[in-house]
């Protein structure tokens, strides 16, 4: 389905995660962090994200163990700056599709 | 028939752990991570054999289950061989084997990035889960506090444990 985030028509799935990837920007980033109630974007933020974008056009698999030994983001600041759903919403804000696996 | 109304979201999971075999454990650790990965709060409280995740000399250690376990078939995917084929309870029982499924099964979880044990409770300490330790199964395995891993965040009685459980969204699980 479409959806106007941003004032960017972008395509999203029923959960709102982006199904592509390429529509992304910084702005659409800032309105789904608002929406999801992670706040105002910061730097620390802006860094897990771009890790995230540039894993999931690798292809590989995200985990939280994963995310923890990346070097990017201890496990406690990825919870600290996503609360409520680390991996789950910070894959919604990077534009990528939701993780599937369950660790 | 449900309605929106009836789907309160669960907001916490206490998790009782009584088994000290590596696969007892591990569904457990899995269920209290992803509960966090989902946002609930979530507890583990270890008991009776279940001690044998948390102590220090012991956790390293974990091994599967073999002595009684009808359900060895399953394994055999993991050496190329059908889920159907038989795999005596007896043969459980056999030196080595214990070890051998142990290591085959550590194996396959390092490949979906399943952490061993201790890297576990870690994993779930720093993403906000709480570990406890069951004081009556501390006294009964001579165990003290310092015995135990560095992430335990108390040892607690068992009425201690429910007034930690307490809340409205609060599920409490067996394991």
């Amino acid at each position: 389905m479409k959806k106007n985030i941003a004032g960017t028509e972008v395509d999203v799935n029923e959960e709102g995660y982006l199904t592509d990837m390429s529509q992304w920007n910084e702005a659409i980033a800032a309105a789904i962090a608002a929406e999801e109630g992670v706040g105002a974007l910061t730097d620390a933020h802006m860094k897990v994200v771009r890790y995230l974008r540039e894993q999931q056009a690798k292809g590989a698999a995200l985990t939280i163990r994963s995310m923890g030994k990346s070097g990017v983001v201890t496990t406690k600041e990825l919870y600290d700056l996503f609360p409520g759903g680390p991996l789950k919403k910070s894959s919604k804000i990077a534009g990528i599709p939701k993780p599937v696996g369950c660790i | 028939m449900s309605t929106p109304d009836d789907k309160q979201p669960v907001k916490k999971i206490c998790i009782i752990v009584s088994r000290g075999s590596l696969d007892g454990i591990y569904p457990a650790l899995i269920m209290a991570n992803g509960a966090r990965m989902e946002g609930i709060e979530a507890s583990l409280f270890f008991t009776f054999f279940g001690l044998n995740g948390l102590a220090n000399k012991t956790l390293d250690h974990m091994k599967v289950s073999t002595v009684g376990n009808a359900a060895l078939n399953m394994a055999m995917p993991m050496l190329g061989m059908p889920m159907t084929m038989p795999f005596p309870t007896w043969m459980g029982a056999l030196p080595g084997v214990s070890a051998f499924a142990t290591s085959l099964m550590n194996r396959e979880m390092e490949k979906l990035d399943i952490p061993p044990v201790r890297e576990f409770l870690e994993l779930i300490s720093d993403s906000g889960g709480k570990i406890f330790a069951c004081k009556l199964a501390m006294d009964m395995f001579k165990l003290k506090k310092e015995d135990l891993m560095d992430r335990v965040d108390g040892v607690l009685t068992v009425g201690q444990f429910y007034e930690e459980s307490a809340g409205a969204g609060t599920h409490i699980l067996f394991t």
